[in-house]
């Protein structure tokens, strides 16, 4: 379970979190729209620690992420985040992209690294591309590699990053696809993402950020049918 | 109008003595850029640091290395550090200067292959479980080496043609102390430099064949 509890977080004088209140439950799809610098970004980031937060607090399965006491790269394992920009390792073929992280911090044997990353490469319907470096893949390809190399982690939660947003848009699906089926295998997420179709379709529940304020959240037939809040249903009618 | 006979067979006869020479020149070179690509590294790393403690003497040690003459730089450490009691041999001399120099060049250049790579790949390598230094390690490093490959390639071979400056401190095993001391006893300047100048020549083309080959072995992407 994800706990976020009156975060607050400036960049600078521009405040981009202004007391921030979600619990995700596991096995739960929530997706997080707004416009940009509504700070949703920013939230998920902080909910891995890549960002820190100035007050309040997050907590995963009960450990407090910004307490100084949390072995973060130990917490990360269990939370794989994917970003808009796909940030493949250019050096690295697709395999190796996949296995640096089981290998290298859970210390995994080689063999078994490949095993896994083989099959979470054929998942994403990259099982062909093994030896491939990521600079001759299409952007979603990368951007499935990517999911591939979080996943190999066995992360228990995963949060994507308007993972689709730098893609061209006939590459978008392919990408969609593979987070609906993560979705259907029941894996906790954190999605935000500017596909109202896909927020519809999968999420469990919808936030609707504004302004650094999560200003309305609901069952996404509430959200994208009978929004209550003035500001979502501006945003849903400049979307659509 | 020119009366100097060329006498090729008497240089050519220390031939063997001048591949010995540059067997040594070879090594120094190769010696004194492993030791400059590791403090090279070391320097950029600590000229982007939060410390002024760190960058301060990093950005001290690369103002020295790049603005005054590598002749000065191999003079300092052989007859500098002798006033403060500080004995080094020619050899150890030569490679401490070529070394410094060469560190001092390379940290400039890896500084600026550095801020080529995205913050993003640190982020996605953190993002992972990895600590700091491990995603320096196996995601910045390795992407570091490859563009800064080539101006690293050129400062290999201008380390192979400093090393002649040894002559000046005493060296005299290295291409260019053996061909000193060969000129010394013959006078027969122009051949054994000629030959000399050849080797380095030779030196310098093998050793960038070499690089263009572990290049293409390393960096397939």
């Amino acid at each position: 379970m994800i706990e976020i509890e009156n975060v607050h977080k400036s960049f600078g004088n521009l405040e981009v979190l202004k007391g921030i209140d979600l619990t995700v439950q596991k096995g739960e799809v929530v997706s997080v729209i707004g416009g940009s610098g509504s700070g949703k970004s920013t939230l998920l980031t902080c909910i891995n620690s890549l960002e820190k937060i100035d007050s309040g607090r997050i907590l995963v399965d009960g450990t407090e992420v910004h307490a100084k006491s949390t072995d973060l790269n130990k917490l990360r394992r269990k939370i794989g985040i994917v970003f808009q920009q796909f940030n493949a390792f250019p050096h690295l073929t697709v395999l190796e992209n996949v296995t640096l992280a089981p290998r290298k911090v859970k210390g995994m044997a080689r063999q078994e690294a490949e095993e896994i990353a083989v099959r979470q490469l054929t998942h994403v319907g990259l099982g062909d591309k093994l030896g491939v470096y990521p600079g001759r893949l299409s952007g979603g390809q990368q951007q499935r590699m990517a999911i591939a190399r979080a996943l190999a982690m066995s992360p228990e939660y995963m949060l994507f990053d308007e993972v689709t947003s730098a893609l061209d848009p006939q590459l978008v699906g392919e990408v969609l696809d593979t987070l609906k089926m993560l979705a259907n295998e029941g894996m906790t997420m954190i999605c935000v993402t500017h596909e109202m179709g896909f927020a519809r379709d999968v999420s469990n529940r919808v936030a609707f950020f504004h302004k650094g304020v999560m200003a309305e959240i609901g069952p996404p037939e509430q959200i994208f049918g009978a929004a209550q809040h003035p500001e979502t249903q501006k945003f849903l009618s400049s979307v659509r | 109008m020119f009366d100097y006979t060329f006498q090729w067979r008497q240089a050519l006869r220390a031939l063997p003595q001048m591949l010995d020479g540059a067997l040594v020149t070879l090594q120094i070179a190769v010696l004194s850029m492993l030791i400059g690509v590791t403090c090279a590294v070391l320097l950029a790393v600590a000229r982007n640091a939060s410390s002024a403690w760190l960058r301060a003497p990093a950005t001290a040690w690369v103002e020295v290395a790049r603005n005054t003459p590598a002749l000065f730089q191999i003079y300092m450490a052989h007859f500098g550090l002798g006033s403060f009691g500080i004995h080094l041999s020619p050899y150890v001399a030569l490679l401490a200067g070529i070394s410094f120099n060469n560190a001092g060049y390379l940290s400039e250049t890896f500084r600026g292959a550095l801020r080529a790579i995205p913050a993003t790949q640190v982020r996605a390598g953190r993002s992972l479980g990895m600590g700091q230094a491990q995603a320096f390690r196996l995601i910045v490093l390795p992407q570091m080496f490859r563009i800064a490959f080539l101006p690293t390639t050129n400062q290999m071979v201008w380390a192979i043609l400093m090393t002649s400056l040894g002559v000046t401190v005493g060296m005299n095993t290295d291409l260019a102390g053996v061909t000193q001391d060969l000129n010394a006893r013959s006078f027969r300047t122009f051949e054994f430099f000629a030959i000399a100048a050849v080797l380095y020549y030779i030196i310098a083309k093998v050793v960038m064949l070499g690089a263009r080959l572990l290049a293409w072995r390393l960096f397939r992407y």
